[in-house]
């Protein structure tokens, strides 16, 4: 797990905005080189790496899916000043962004800027108080407006520059944590098998465009054909401001969410596995959408059955967020464990058309 | 277009059992998203009637029953079994839970219902603060999801947790020439389809989705016609009739559909354009049989044609409604003849599909 | 080429009845492509070249639909109540003219009266007078389907129509697959439906013609009228290279090659983030297991008004950047 947490450690550290994913795909492939047998990319840019079962071909198979991109802005124009204009990527309260140091990747390199609201008598009036709108935002680069309309160009990316900070009790607070510390699941998974033996396929999936499209989920999904599929993506966190009902304790396990976007009887055995080897989880339920890449993946082609884990985060879409190292842990012994426990029988126990555990037939 | 009349066209009757159906569909409770109980009803109704049945990932019934011949046109046939409703999302203790909305459900008609909630329906209302306790700006608001509660007595505390569906607890009845329930819409088509089931055209290849999630985004429909791969595809629904008087005396342009106008034939809604092919051929076949129809309004609102004509390389596609008012509030109502009607036209207009439907230019 | 677009912004096909304007499309390519079909939602599919050992699919996507209204109801008085087919904007459309599909009558868009002269009532407190006095001998009925009508002007370096947005991407396609020579690739023209009321057209036909590589062809909003939103697209200074829009992100390597493109043929370019709307492009993107897809847009003022205007110079270099793209191999490079 020390090896996971600074391999977090350094996800978080680099690029990878939704549609601009290279920096971290670089990154994911070559830690996964040596925990799987192939690594491809798709057409749009999330990598799929295969660790084969041991069952006699052709096999079932388990895609565990993650998005590995993240939000954050683009340059929409460079005024006559060298201030650029922003346009977001993904959502992001705007009220979070006045002062935050950022990193522009311009054609000639990475360069630091700030996030700044223009002087009272430089915004129109209806925006002169409080925090103004994105549209009024800008971020200064420091560079003279002659070289700064050098430097950069519309449609240049800007992440957010927070550095990855540990707390004490095992915490971890930086920016992408949405998603990067449920790729770090996906990649403890991968470690953990390496010492067991399982019968299906198992798909590791890094999708892009989550925060954006879904489409790398979509794409993914009609790629591979997974028998089933696992979405890991982060949930709330209670902390202040969020609504406590809405919102999940730190450090009690990852949730497991209950909703449309889940297959139920792959819940009730993901629930019951949980239950029998004592990992604790949190129920969670959505009345319409998960939020998450399974939106798109569970309607891939024929449709794929799929069942959604949450790490419990709090401040999302911030650049602090914040996250407890012991969920992710426990996520992947979880997800460990139900990859060695699937055989030939089991997509039987997901036939909706036989009464399930408990119901009335 | 010219429908070759084959006599007096024999459609499937509606009687008793039609109804008994009809009813214990409007009854169950199958919120989007767990479609369960209206499922086992379907399993259990069509068996024996097709040549396959299985049931997909997302829980939608796919039934196929083969016409006489080869090479015949794959004709889908969609009618959605979930419903709008309710889930119970978080207990505040004591047997009092918070919810949500799951699809466009009214919000406003929310306020002092009783509601049935999981699949065995155990009775729950959703209360509302005493009229006394509250102040005149407080009630101009509406009284949105947020601030109500359904309530199942402490002593039920444990009979219901977060995740449960819950559904207004409206039984179905029959109101002179129209029938209501809570859930008609889809029902109605789901009943209609069972009976088109019951009757198959020899001239197609039906396949029959019943299909699930289509409140909320045509979710269901969208794998089961990639599943499917049709040639052509008809939704049968229930769509809004927004028939009612206007207050100020004026003509009501704005209706949708009306009751008593027979099925409601569509040429557009917020998602699909018809293929006007298919909308010539229905009428066509109405004209024939002097079957009793209507246009449609042109504007918003979507059925599972919506997903259907879009999936894989393009699906034409056509809507049916019976017109219901009322519909995503706590009680429906349709008109018995409309849904005589539109099983007739419908049953008339796959018996007279043939290759040469399509053949014009769309 | 201004004698293409002419035709085309005069021909009338709101979304889903397209008939018209893709008869004028195939007429226009006959004896200049190798084949065309039509598929199940009408899109036009042209195929142009073979795919050699170093080329690709390429689908290019036009939209030949525009937005139009369709009658909702005829009232007593013979007033046709309508609502709208795709985004038509309130406040460009009460005194302007329809004409419909089947009949070409021509009707004028009349305003209810109202007290509030500030705000734009809704399309609902509007009505088509056709010179009717009553219902009877009315000839529209309810689902007829009409487009604004207006006619095509040119000012010389900026050409004005309506249906600009798409019927310019279309003439710049009919250009691109009739002047369009040797090529490794098997070029796919199409003639997209239904894109104004949700990029439907595109979404099946993507499946259906399974590109490597998409590209869509479309319109996009300037910055560079008064007190405009920021944007940093005018028109006049050269096709417009689409980084992002609200629904769809460009494929960092296609915009690469677009714009490598472009700087080799000495065409002038500029690079686009618009915040509002998308194109086919989107559609294409997801289609089965994902496909690399850019957008070439033509900058346009005034977009779904009746009075569409472009630059005749963007127009004619969107032409020769597309065949100087087509003519090569595509080396996308790294992400």
């Amino acid at each position: 797990m020390e090896e996971t947490r600074e391999h977090l450690k350094q996800m978080i550290s680099v690029a990878g905005l939704s549609g601009h994913e290279a920096p971290i795909h670089a990154l994911l492939e070559s830690a996964w080189q040596p925990l799987t047998d192939e690594q491809h990319t798709s057409r749009l840019g999330s990598l799929h790496a295969l660790k084969r079962g041991r069952a006699k071909a052709p096999r079932n198979s388990l895609a565990i899916v993650t998005h590995m991109d993240a939000i954050g802005l683009m340059v929409k124009d460079v005024d006559a000043a060298g201030l650029l204009h922003l346009e977001a990527i993904g959502g992001i309260d705007a009220r979070v962004l006045p002062g935050q140091l950022v990193t522009l990747h311009a054609r000639g390199g990475d360069l630091p800027g700030v996030i700044v609201i223009p002087p009272a008598h430089a915004l129109p009036e209806d925006q002169s108080s409080g925090v103004p709108s994105l549209a009024h935002l800008r971020v200064d680069t420091g560079l003279r407006p002659a070289q700064a309309r050098r430097a950069v160009q519309v449609g240049d990316l800007i992440s957010f520059a927070t550095l990855p900070q540990e707390l004490d009790g095992d915490l971890l607070v930086g920016h992408s944590l949405d998603n990067r510390a449920c790729v770090a699941v996906l990649t403890e998974t991968l470690r953990l098998l390496q010492t067991r033996t399982h019968a299906w396929d198992v798909w590791a999936v890094a999708t892009v465009q989550e925060e954006i499209t879904l489409f790398g989920a979509l794409t993914s999904g009609y790629a591979l054909r997974p028998t089933l599929a696992v979405v890991i993506d982060v949930t709330f966190a209670k902390s202040p401001g969020a609504p406590a009902h809405k919102a999940f304790e730190m450090n009690k396990g990852p949730a497991l969410d209950w909703g449309p976007n889940t297959h139920p009887r792959l819940y009730k055995e993901v629930e019951n596995l949980a239950r029998r080897l004592e990992i604790p989880i949190q129920p969670s339920v959505y009345a319409q959408s998960s939020g998450t890449d399974a939106i798109l993946l569970q309607v891939a082609a024929e449709g794929i059955p799929t069942a959604i884990l949450s790490i419990p985060l709090r401040y999302m879409h911030t650049p602090v967020e914040i996250i407890h190292t012991k969920d992710i842990e426990r996520a992947a012994r979880l997800l460990a464990e139900f990859i060695s426990g699937l055989d030939d029988a089991f997509m039987e126990k997901l036939r909706l058309d036989t009464p399930g555990e408990g119901e009335a037939s | 277009m010219a429908i070759r009349k084959k006599s007096a066209w024999k459609a499937p009757r509606l009687g008793a059992p039609e109804l008994n159906l009809l009813e214990r569909l409007s009854n169950a409770s199958a919120v989007s998203g767990n479609e369960e109980a209206v499922r086992r009803i379907v399993l259990a109704e069509i068996k024996g009637l097709t040549d396959d049945v299985r049931v997909d990932a997302l829980g939608n019934v796919l039934a196929v029953k083969h016409g006489r011949g080869s090479a015949l046109p794959r004709v889908m046939l969609a009618a959605h079994m979930d419903e709008v409703g309710l889930m119970l999302t978080a207990d505040d203790g004591d047997g009092i839970f918070r919810f949500e909305l799951v699809g466009g459900l009214d919000e406003r008609t929310l306020a002092g219902k009783p509601v049935w909630v999981g699949e065995k329906q155990h009775p729950g209302i959703i209360g509302a603060k005493p009229i006394h306790l509250t102040t005149a700006g407080e009630r101009s608001n509406a009284l949105t999801a947020d601030a109500l509660r359904i309530d199942l007595g402490p002593a039920s505390a444990k009979k219901a947790k977060p995740g449960d569906w819950a559904t207004f607890a409206t039984r179905f009845a029959r109101l002179g020439p129209s029938l209501r329930g809570k859930a008609l819409d889809d029902r109605i088509g789901v009943a209609t389809l069972i009976a088109i089931l019951r009757h198959p055209p020899p001239n197609i290849d039906l396949l029959a989705a019943f299909t699930v999630q289509e409140e909320i985004g045509l979710r269901g429909a969208r794998v089961a016609a990639y599943a499917l791969k049709p040639d052509l595809a008809i939704a049968l629904d229930c769509t809004p009739a927004m028939d009612l008087p206007v207050s100020d005396g004026r003509e009501n342009t704005l209706y949708r559909s009306r009751l008593d106008g027979g099925p409601a034939i569509y040429v557009a809604d917020g998602g699909t354009l018809a293929d006007p092919r298919l909308v010539a051929h229905f009428r066509a076949v109405a004209e024939t049989y002097a079957i009793p129809h209507q246009m449609r309004q042109p504007g918003g609102g979507q059925t599972d044609a919506g997903a259907i004509h879009k999936a894989g390389a393009g699906v034409p596609s056509l809507s049916i409604s019976v017109p219901g008012r009322y519909l995503h509030t706590p009680a429906a109502i349709v008109r018995f003849d409309d849904w005589k009607n539109t099983l007739a036209l419908v049953h008339a207009a796959l018996g007279h599909i043939d290759r040469d439907t399509l053949k014009g230019a769309r | 080429m201004k004698d293409i677009i002419r035709q085309l912004v005069e021909a009338i096909g709101p979304s889903g009845y397209e008939g018209e304007v893709r008869a004028l499309v195939q007429k226009m390519l006959k004896g200049h492509v190798d084949s065309m079909k039509v598929d199940a939602l009408g899109n036009l599919i042209a195929r142009k070249g073979k795919k050699g050992v170093d080329g690709l699919t390429i689908m290019l996507s036009a939209h030949l639909d525009e937005i139009g209204i369709i009658a909702t109801h005829i009232d007593d008085n013979g007033f046709v109540r309508f609502t709208s087919i795709g985004g038509v904007l309130p406040r460009n459309t009460a005194g302007g003219r329809v004409r419909f599909l089947k009949t070409g009558q021509v009707g004028v868009i009349g305003l209810e009266a109202h007290k509030n002269t500030s705000s734009v009532p809704g399309l609902d407190k509007m009505y088509i007078d056709l010179g009717a006095s009553r219902r009877a001998g009315v000839k529209v009925s309810v689902g007829d389907v009409a487009a604004f009508d207006r006619p095509f002007e040119d000012l010389g370096g900026r050409l004005v129509a309506k249906a600009m947005d798409d019927r310019i991407g279309v003439a710049i396609l009919v250009e691109v697959m009739k002047g369009l020579k040797a090529t490794p690739h098997e070029v796919v023209g199409v003639f997209s439906t239904q894109e104004e009321v949700g990029i439907r057209g595109a979404t099946t036909a993507a499946y259906g013609v399974d590109p490597d590589l998409g590209i869509a062809l479309d319109v996009t909003l300037t910055g560079d009228t008064p007190n405009a939103d920021t944007m940093a697209v005018a028109l006049g200074n050269g096709p417009a290279i689409k980084v992002k829009d609200s629904g769809m992100i460009s494929d960092p390597r296609v915009v690469a090659w677009m714009e490598a493109g472009a700087r080799k043929a000495r065409l002038p370019f500029q690079r686009e983030v618009l915040s509002g709307g998308t194109t086919d492009a989107r559609s294409i993107q997801m289609a089965r297991a994902g496909v690399p897809v850019g957008c070439l847009s033509i900058p346009c003022r005034y977009v779904h008004s009746p009075s569409e205007m472009v630059d005749y110079g963007d127009v004619q270099n969107s032409v020769k950047l597309l065949l100087a793209l087509l003519a090569r191999p595509v080396k996308l490079g790294g992400r």
